[in-house]
């Protein structure tokens, strides 16, 4: 187990370092960086622009030198937790964000919570009920569900809340709370705001985890040690939990992997239409203004966030099903 | 039997010379024959056939494009044309009676007055206006895929009145005509989206499966990395490069690029594991045997057995791409004015407070939704029906 675990550590090493790089590429694209901008804005504003306080602030951020420096420089940041500097903002990456990446993770968090506490009963339900008015309404309310946008899920809630209740249910917290310390009540608040965001980022994900749990609960099922239980007087609830649902859950475990990145993008359009202090908002904001080390910064930690959940899955996988990591130790 | 008694003296080679006939023992009936002679894709097609929602679906999406073929006609209105003096105004309910009496599809034609505290424009049906829909008419003026001017419309309003069955937007323009269009674009950013993964994603896992070894690993490290980035916010971040200069057009076949490079991974995936698997089938063997070049058994051989496995993961990987152009236009980051996809069309709809006092804005979810499904349900169906041995 310890060397699985070792082994899928020493992968995931490189794995970040290229997406680091892909991201700092994609970053770097936009033709110019920030500073010309800010330039052309000054200039078209009238302002006089200082070419030596420009040549300042291009040495001081780093943007003079080459750019294989610049990409060792954020990643070395990175390392120690020090994100870069915000252009736009005019503060370092890590005062910008503040709470954001906390509350990021703590909406993807308890949406993969959500997500598993709702399909869980009603993938068993609708297995052992196959073809009941039940399964039915719930695979109809699962296709549904997959195939509305979240973004336009959020929007349809937000008319509905205004339309029938005449309040506003975006945001996360009330809005007494906002850029206020951290207290118990804040906290109290924002669990009361946390459930309308996490409902619809995990709609689809919970759809597609029913689906994927009924089918494989029914092949399950249809297994001969089933029948010998059966036949050997195992009471149904008994029979059902003790081994086609555990066989049944290794799938459950293992799509935590494709769940996580939905969550996640999910997550970063939703709390743009929501407004939730997240750093969705934020991350559009700065690809729209161009400023970059934000931008990057925003990507790698929901790709950190991603990389850091699939390994999670699979040493839950490796934990659960012994061939996994026998199989990982040896062939290698 | 008796032969081979006397030891010592040898066998004498025996050929039959009628042709071999395997059904000599058991006869087969026209209907048998019908089913085991059948060639993989009747079978496929026979599977499929039994799947009614998907077969449902299939032809739900194919009335919509061939809809797309001629939006200019189907519309009641072109898609820039503008009624100032009804902006945000209400869908128009269709009648058939008036006061008890048939007088075939109508609108009633509307009031509009100026609510000088609210600053609302509010729109009263009036039942003394009866307007009478026309069918096979002359309407607004349209350049018919850009080659040639024409007027023909399927419906138009009638003479001097309206006609706008899901309402207006901000500048007058018709819901119904413009969601219409925008079928156009949306539904094919997903046909040219596809076209691009379907390249990569081919090229790529057939190298991997083929060569295996080093270039097998590398590709899947790739594969990994690109799999673990969160899709929208890449996209977000990719269509936020493309540069403001460009023209409409460009910016729609760079969104279609940057929506296929990111769907790949899971078909080049799946092409790989095929492969693999394929590899060590025994007509794969057989073929060898005889003497087939790598690339005839790959193309005559390996490719037809995964064809139709290929096509349904495409149909279910579609509407991922609708929702993503939809998603990124939504956003403001995607297509941009005068080109119009659904997701243009939901960026007026952004702003919570404009949506809920004119909620009409919001109706091209509806299409979105509906596109979706039937893309599910079909590549369900054709998933089921892509083995059909089994």
């Amino acid at each position: 187990m310890l060397a699985y675990t070792a082994r899928r550590i020493l992968i995931m090493v490189p794995t970040l370092l290229a997406i680091s790089l892909i991201i700092f590429v994609i970053i770097q694209m936009p033709p110019g960086d920030y500073l010309e901008t800010y330039i052309t804005e000054l200039q078209s504003q009238g302002e006089a622009v200082d070419p030596e306080k420009i040549e300042a602030l291009r040495r001081q951020y780093g943007l003079d030198r080459p750019l294989y420096e610049q990409y060792f420089l954020w990643v070395l940041g990175l390392l120690q937790g020090e994100m870069g500097y915000s252009f736009e903002h005019q503060l370092p990456v890590n005062d910008v964000v503040g709470d954001r990446l906390w509350l990021s993770f703590l909406v993807a968090v308890s949406t993969i919570l959500f997500t598993y506490a709702v399909s869980f009963p009603i993938g068993i339900y609708s297995a052992i009920r196959q073809y009941s008015f039940g399964d039915y309404a719930f695979s109809l309310l699962g296709f549904l569900g997959l195939a509305t946008p979240n973004f336009l899920l959020a929007l349809v809630l937000l008319y509905l809340a205004n339309v029938y209740f005449g309040t506003s249910i975006g945001g996360l917290m009330d809005e007494a709370f906002i850029d206020q310390p951290w207290s118990w009540a804040k906290f109290l608040s924002v669990l009361e705001h946390l459930w309308v965001p996490v409902v619809v980022i995990g709609t689809s994900g919970t759809a597609g985890m029913i689906r994927r749990l009924r089918a494989n609960l029914l092949d399950e099922l249809q297994r001969q040690y089933v029948m010998t239980g059966r036949a050997k007087g195992l009471p149904p609830g008994r029979l059902l939990l003790k081994y086609p649902l555990r066989m049944a859950l290794n799938p459950f475990i293992a799509d935590i992997g494709s769940l996580l990145p939905q969550v996640v993008s999910g997550a970063a359009i939703v709390s743009i239409v929501l407004n939730l202090p997240t750093t969705g908002p934020m991350l559009i904001e700065a690809l729209r203004s161009q400023d970059m080390y934000l931008a990057g910064s925003f990507l790698m930690f929901l790709a950190l966030l991603t990389v850091i959940g699939v390994f999670l899955s699979d040493l839950l996988l490796a934990v659960l099903d012994p061939r996994i990591r026998l199989e990982g130790g040896a062939t290698k | 039997m008796n032969d081979r008694a006397k030891a010592g003296s040898p066998v004498e080679h025996y050929v039959n010379p009628a042709p071999f006939d395997p059904h000599r023992i058991e006869r087969m009936t026209p209907e048998m024959e019908r089913y085991y002679m059948a060639p993989q894709w009747r079978l496929v097609w026979w599977k499929f056939r039994r799947h009614r929602l998907a077969v449902a679906s299939g032809l739900v999406l194919l009335v919509m494009y061939v809809s797309i073929l001629v939006s200019e006609v189907l519309a009641p209105y072109n898609l820039h044309s503008r009624h100032m003096g009804f902006i945000y105004a209400p869908p128009q309910s269709l009648h058939l009676f008036h006061d008890g009496r048939f007088v075939g599809p109508f609108v009633y034609g509307f009031e509009s007055r100026l609510n000088m505290e609210t600053l609302k424009r509010e729109y009263t049906p009036d039942p003394k206006r009866i307007q009478r829909v026309r069918f096979f008419c002359q309407g607004d003026e349209y350049r018919f895929w850009g080659f040639f001017t024409g007027r023909f419309h399927l419906i138009c309003a009638a003479e001097g009145g309206t006609l706008f069955l899901l309402g207006t937007d901000r500048l007058g323009r018709d819901m119904l005509s413009r969601i219409l269009y925008g079928a156009r674009i949306s539904l094919t950013v997903g046909l040219f989206g596809i076209s691009i993964s379907f390249l990569l994603g081919i090229t790529i896992g057939g190298l991997a499966g083929y060569y295996g070894g080093w270039v097998d690993n590398l590709i899947q490290r790739f594969i990994e990395v690109v799999r673990s980035f969160p899709e929208i916010p890449l996209w977000l971040a990719l269509s936020a490069i493309l540069p403001v200069t460009w023209s409409p057009l460009l910016v729609y076949f760079g969104i279609t690029i940057i929506l296929g490079l990111l769907d790949w991974p899971g078909l080049a995936r799946a092409v790989r594991s095929k492969l693999l698997a394929l590899r060590e089938e025994d007509f794969t063997t057989a073929a060898q045997l005889m003497g087939a070049s790598p690339g005839r058994i790959i193309a005559r051989h390996l490719l037809p057995s995964f064809a139709s496995h290929l096509i349904a993961s495409a149909t279910l990987s579609i509407p991922s791409m609708i929702l993503g152009e939809t998603a990124l236009s939504f956003l403001g980051l995607g297509l941009r004015p005068p080109i119009t996809s659904w997701g243009v069309l939901l960026n007026e709809a952004q702003n919570i407070n404009v949506v809920a006092i004119y909620p009409w804005l919001m109706l091209p979810v509806l299409p979105v939704i509906l596109v979706v499904l039937a893309f599910n349900f079909l590549g369900d169906g054709l998933r089921d029906a892509a083995d059909p041995y089994k």
